[in-house]
């Protein structure tokens, strides 16, 4: 049994490096002074530069972080407020309204799911090119104000946990539908509006095909599609390229530390999606 | 309809009203005007022509569309079970009891939240032949295999080598299975702890206790995070189209959904590219089907039949 447990521990931390590594990797590859960047063996101890982050906030820089960040919060914010208001309104209408036809409704926008997005791809984009949206903000957006399927089911089965009686309450209170909905089930509902709040945000945060697809002009790329084009273009330029990787990678990481629990009950809801 | 149902109707309308309209102009009617577009040929240009079935005979005599499936179907055979297996392991050693069990929980998760995109930019550099950590670390490992007369192995180029690139993406992926590991974690400390006892008492190994008992009883969701998992790495795109700069060495990493892009939306070939997208969703739904066939009666939905 002593045994075991002194074996567990081993094994675990050993584990816990492997999986450590990289971040130790681009950590310490941003702040490597550049004519060490390429020697072997790897030069594990040196003085720590800031010539490659000062390089990234210049200028005249190809990844202008200020600009990409700008860009990158602005979808964010605006998809996660889409998503609250949009996904949280229909699943009250799937939730706590009986009406014909709904079941069926919620079964099909299930199915859906099931669809790969590649099919879609090709006559959003075309929809949107004859809109003039191309090069905008608005096919990144937009879209959020109609809801997404996925926080519609995790809201639909939060709001289904309201106690009727408060519900009813409200009700006879002359209360309408909507202030109840926005009044009453919406302040109950903040720990499962966090989920979905933060997995909208990571959602956008992390997009690549769309930016790539709609942007074009430097100016609005985000970070993803810009730490992208950057990598293309600077291939050779691991210094640059690995502070650029750890100025995206920072935010969501601090954002884990906060909010630690909306990430783990996300991630357990999604799966219990099946 | 009384007055109070056509009353509830209308509020049913008008609450889920953002989302008919997403259903149809955002999955409807794309999906009808993909599946027309399909059978044409289509260069956003010019009107699209009607071609019959041209762009499904051409799929088939397209070296590169075989090329595409193969390496995807690689990466998924590979890659899948391979993220199921640590994953699963990692989560049954941090479900025995030990010390900073959170932080160790941490750690293996961390990665599975990095985005995409500032990995496959990190992994480029982990993966450098000449100046990576990772052939640094395998670089003893050869030198004692090298130990043995006559043989003589170096690491591999890993991203430069046709070889080892898809090998490559497929130990990136590893890294990043530690949702996987969360969802299992939670599966197992949900395993009533009477069925261990009981099991000890019939002097079951550790062994038996896992296949036995813990497997049983986490099958559902083993079940669902395969079939997340195939359809996930089907559809895998960001990495090569960062990594290897759009599916090199040769073709080497040119996956499905890359040369699907690829026509969509460098050559402009719509038609072609629709065409390419619902034959994925038939392989999808082809697949997803034979796996619920295959594994239906290895899982044990508690409290009934997984009907």
């Amino acid at each position: 049994m002593k045994r075991g447990t002194v074996l567990t521990h081993v094994v675990t931390f050993a584990l816990s490096l492997v999986f450590l590594f990289p971040f130790a990797w681009l950590l310490m590859s941003a702040v490597k002074p550049n004519e060490l960047l390429k020697q072997w063996p790897p030069v594990w101890v040196f003085t720590p530069t800031l010539e490659h982050l000062r390089e990234l906030f210049k200028a005249d820089s190809p990844f202008q972080f200020w600009q990409f960040m700008f860009n990158t919060l602005y979808v964010c914010a605006f998809s996660v407020c889409g998503n609250l208001l949009a996904s949280s309104m229909v699943a009250y209408g799937f939730a706590r309204v009986k009406w014909p036809g709904r079941d069926l409704f919620f079964y099909a926008m299930l199915g859906t799911m099931m669809v790969p997005s590649q099919i879609m791809m090709i006559p959003i984009f075309l929809v949107f090119r004859k809109l003039g949206w191309i090069d905008t903000f608005l096919p990144l957006t937009i879209p959020s104000l109609f809801g997404n399927a996925f926080f519609i089911f995790m809201l639909r089965q939060f709001f289904m946990t309201v106690p009727r009686d408060l519900l009813d309450a409200a009700r006879v209170d002359g209360h309408g539908e909507v202030a109840i909905w926005w009044r009453v089930v919406m302040p109950l509902s903040v720990p499962a509006l966090a989920v979905v709040g933060l997995f909208s945000f990571l959602g956008a945060w992390n997009d690549f095909v769309n930016p790539l697809i709609y942007l074009l002009d430097e100016t609005r790329y985000t970070l993803s599609l810009g730490l992208a084009m950057f990598q293309g273009q600077y291939e050779a330029q691991y210094g640059r390229l690995m502070a650029a990787s750890a100025l995206m990678t920072c935010p969501i990481v601090v954002l884990f530390f906060f909010a630690q629990r909306q990430f783990i009950e996300g991630i357990k809801m999604t799966g219990i999606k099946g | 309809m009384t007055r109070s149902q056509k009353r509830d109707l209308k509020l049913g309308l008008f609450f889920t009203s953002p989302y008919t309209l997403g259903f149809l102009g955002f999955t409807i009617l794309p999906l009808i005007a993909s599946f027309c577009f399909s059978f044409t040929d289509y260069d956003i240009f010019n009107a699209p022509k009607w071609a019959g079935l041209d762009n499904f005979v051409k799929l088939g005599q397209d070296r590169l569309f075989w090329t595409s499936l193969w390496n995807t179907a690689f990466y998924t055979v590979f890659a899948v079970p391979l993220g199921m297996t640590v994953a699963f392991l990692l989560a049954l050693l941090l479900n025995r009891r030990m010390a900073m069990r959170p932080v160790f929980r941490t750690i293996f998760f961390l990665p599975s939240i990095v985005p995409l995109v500032a990995a496959s930019v990190l992994w480029v550099w982990v993966f450098n032949s000449q100046y990576g950590y990772l052939n640094w670390a395998l670089q003893p490992l050869c030198n004692l295999v090298n130990l043995i007369p006559g043989v003589h192995t170096a690491p591999p180029n890993w991203l430069q080598s046709p070889n080892w690139s898809k090998p490559a993406l497929v130990i990136m992926s590893v890294w990043g299975v530690g949702g996987t590991m969360v969802l299992y974690l939670a599966a197992l400390q949900d395993v009533p702890q009477t069925l261990y006892e009981v099991a000890d008492l019939d002097g079951a190994s550790s062994w038996q206790k896992v296949r036995h008992v813990t497997l049983p009883m986490v099958s559902p969701i083993l079940f669902f995070t395969l079939v997340m998992g195939l359809i996930g790495a089907l559809q895998v795109f960001t990495q090569a189209y960062i990594m290897t700069k759009g599916g090199q060495p040769g073709v080497s990493t040119l996956f499905y959904c890359l040369y699907l892009f690829q026509n969509a939306f460098e050559y402009f070939r719509l038609g072609y590219a629709s065409a390419m997208a619902w034959v994925l969703f038939a392989i999808i739904g082809t697949i997803t089907a034979i796996v619920f066939k295959a594994t239906g009666r290895f899982i044990y939905y508690e409290g009934g039949t997984g009907e």
